[in-house]
């Protein structure tokens, strides 16, 4: 198998919000300052994180700072991260994201199954997703019926109706994610693997808030 | 499939003469039950057996050789002699004009190495040769329509609409076993074998425009190009329903992709997803398999997911009522009040007077055939669960036996019990196709006395008594979501 490497998560979403896939407003900046700018421009909260093609593990190596509040607070983020970088994580960036608000998260992707080929996915995310294991799977490319059956197949579909004070997730938009997906590795044979994680559900509406492309060569 | 290929495919389940090669006198080996099968069940054909050394099996000269058989007169060789007489037996059959093998004999893929180059072998010769090889490793081929029963296994099913490729010729037994059973019987059955040259899938897809098949029932376990296997399933599931049985599901192959995603993801679930793509009814355990495919045979699909459960055995209602509201697919249709105020008409007050309507043995003689007309032909009913019925003909039976029979009156009373079970079953069978939609039987008497006239009745007018109502439902479901696949797509 060709050896893969991984997109930015940013090269990642704009690779994503090229296909039409909602993803979280954000910019990339390449000083703290710069960082404040954005921040400001796009509203706080912001979330701000250390960003580059070989940085995969933010969380684990606590790169992602959440709910950042005002422009002090973003200027001190900003300047830690740029601190953490490491020499091999080569060329790096701060990226300043809107905070989305939502209680329900998603994943949703592609992966290459060795017996059927290139799939999409979806599935229940967030802190959970490891013990529900709750994915639906459909081989690529999907029809829109088949992405609006994948919603229904869910075991914890009811998940997507109103919940908590949310409205229900509007299904046709969640579904557009999905053909979307589809679209992107029927088009572009290089591509591996896509892993949106999480998907935030906010007012009812799907958001890439992170994601990873993962493509050979 | 073009008219070449169907044409071998046809001589495989419908050939005009057969050849059993390594046909023995021998009772023990495999020669010998292969030719005897073929011999006792009616096939019309002309069968020739051969064997080395000649001589008489079963009443039947043998020939040395199959150069010695006329041309022209077998489509089909069902093949028993070792591996390595195989290839000169197969050069030969083609200058006679067989077109299709049905290769028994083991010690191929199945076998290591040596064996796996064999069988490749052996594919790129007929496939050079014209023939269509079924196998190797197989044990046989039933084919109703024509009384073939060329297998090293048994039984021979019933005649009936069910077609059956299953990569385990233990499976093909299983559902032959359940189809004499249940009398919802077969029409082709094909033991892949190691599917050297002819898989599964190409199965379906001739099952898929055979006109003595309504549904084919499969069981797989390696799928090697799985994204062939999903473009021949899904294009012979557009036509004909698809019931599959998967094997080995938590063997856990190696996962490509190194993403979390994909590290969610379990063999299982993909094929899982593969099936719902492909409008494929997947199965779970053997008898659920066999018994959505009969039920595919004999129920016509339901437009819609509203359910009514019509009962004369109170808990039976309740516990399919539950069964029915916890489907994803089903609905309990909410009594129609035009349903209530007619029901009310026929049935005194303590009748449920809900959806599921027990007539809490308010009914005399018409009411249940009243009811299940007027329950089948409403407009907002789908699909009918009926329960109860045999329950008068167990009674029946009791009585029967017992030893103030005859006497007291009871010879009346157990011929109209009797009577009655045979006309609800009746009304099952025939209000269903009237209203073309499907009313179940499900009763534990299915299994538990099989000779009660309401399930001789329901077998003899070539349908099913499911055993219990969560089956029934179970298997409405997938009738349910196979229309529900087609309506979507258009089909």
């Amino acid at each position: 198998m060709p050896a893969t490497r991984t997109l930015s998560e940013h090269a990642s979403k704009r690779r994503l919000a090229a296909a039409g896939i909602p993803v979280v407003a954000e910019r990339l900046c390449a000083t703290a300052e710069e960082a404040v700018r954005a921040a400001a421009e796009l509203g706080f909260p912001v979330a701000v994180k250390l960003c580059g093609e070989a940085i995969a593990h933010k969380t684990e190596r606590g790169l992602v700072r959440l709910s950042v509040g005002d422009e002090h607070a973003v200027h001190t983020a900003a300047r830690e991260l740029l601190a953490l970088a490491r020499p091999e994580d080569g060329e790096v960036a701060l990226l300043v994201a809107r905070m989305v608000r939502g209680k329900r998260e998603l994943i949703a992707g592609c992966a290459v199954d060795p017996t059927f080929g290139r799939c999409v996915m979806l599935g229940i995310g967030g802190i959970f997703a490891e013990v529900l294991a709750d994915v639906v799977f459909r081989l690529v490319p999907i029809s829109r019926v088949d992405a609006e059956e994948m919603l229904d197949e869910l075991e914890h579909r009811a998940w997507l109706g109103s919940f908590r004070g949310e409205p229900a997730v509007e299904r046709e938009r969640l579904a557009d994610v999905l053909v979307a997906l589809s679209g992107v590795v029927e088009q572009d044979a290089s591509i591996r693997s896509i892993d949106v994680n999480p998907l935030i559900v906010a007012d009812g509406l799907p958001v890439a808030v992170d994601a990873l492309v993962e493509v050979e060569g | 499939m073009t008219p070449a290929r169907h044409d071998r495919f046809r001589a495989l389940f419908e050939p005009r003469g057969i050849i059993v090669a390594g046909a023995s006198s021998h009772p023990g080996k495999f020669g010998f039950v292969a030719a005897h099968n073929v011999l006792a069940h009616g096939y019309a054909g002309p069968v020739f057996l051969t064997n080395r050394e000649g001589g008489t099996i079963l009443d039947q000269t043998a020939y040395r050789s199959v150069d010695e058989l006329p041309d022209g007169a077998a489509e089909l060789v069902f093949v028993c002699t070792p591996p390595a007489t195989i290839p000169d037996l197969l050069r030969a059959c083609a200058r006679k004009g067989v077109k299709a093998a049905f290769v028994s004999s083991a010690g191929f893929g199945e076998a290591g190495e040596e064996g796996k180059r064999a069988e490749r072998d052996l594919a790129d010769l007929c496939a050079g040769l014209g023939l269509l090889l079924a196998g190797p490793n197989g044990q046989g081929i039933i084919s109703t329509p024509v009384s073939l029963c060329a297998q090293i296994i048994a039984p021979y099913p019933p005649a009936g609409r069910i077609a059956v490729a299953s990569q385990s010729g233990g499976f093909v037994q299983a559902f032959l076993n359940y189809a004499r059973s249940t009398g919802v019987g077969v029409s082709r059955a094909v033991s892949a074998g190691n599917s050297a040259a002819t898989t599964v899938a190409d199965y379906l897809e001739y099952f898929a425009d055979d006109p003595a098949t309504a549904v084919s029932l499969i069981y797989v376990e390696g799928l090697g190009d799985g994204r062939t296997f999903f473009d021949e399933a899904r294009a012979a599931a557009a036509k004909k329903p698809i019931v599959v049985l998967k094997g080995g599901v938590t063997a856990g192959g190696q996962r490509a992709a190194a993403s979390h995603t994909g590290a969610l993801a379990s063999d299982d679930q993909v094929f899982e997803g593969m099936c719902r793509q492909a409008g494929l009814s997947r199965a779970h355990t053997v008898e659920e398999a066999f018994e959505i495919a009969a039920s595919f045979a004999v129920h016509p699909l339901p437009r819609g997911p509203r359910v009514f459960v019509l009962t004369t055995a109170g808990g039976w209602g309740v516990i399919t009522a539950d069964r029915v509201s916890q489907s994803r697919d089903l609905e309990l249709l909410a009594l129609p009040a035009d349903l209530r105020a007619a029901f009310d008409e026929r049935l005194p007050p303590r009748w449920s007077r809900n959806n599921p309507a027990d007539l809490a043995g308010s009914e005399t003689r018409d009411t249940v055939v009243e009811c299940l007309e007027l329950a089948v032909r409403h407009a907002e009913v789908d699909a009918v669960v009926l329960l109860g019925v045999g329950i008068q003909s167990n009674l029946a039976d009791l009585e029967r036996r017992g030893r103030f029979y005859p006497g007291h009156g009871l010879e009346r009373i157990v011929e109209y019990h009797e009577r009655q079970d045979t006309r609800y079953a009746t009304a099952a069978v025939e209000l269903a196709r009237r209203y073309g939609k499907p009313i179940l039987v499900a009763t534990e008497l299915a299994d538990a006395q099989p000779t009660n006239p309401g399930i001789v009745k329901l077998k003899e007018l070539g349908s099913l008594a499911h055993p219990s109502s969560h089956q029934a439902v179970t298997a409405l479901e997938h009738l349910y979501r196979y229309r529900r696949y087609r309506d979507r797509r258009g089909l």
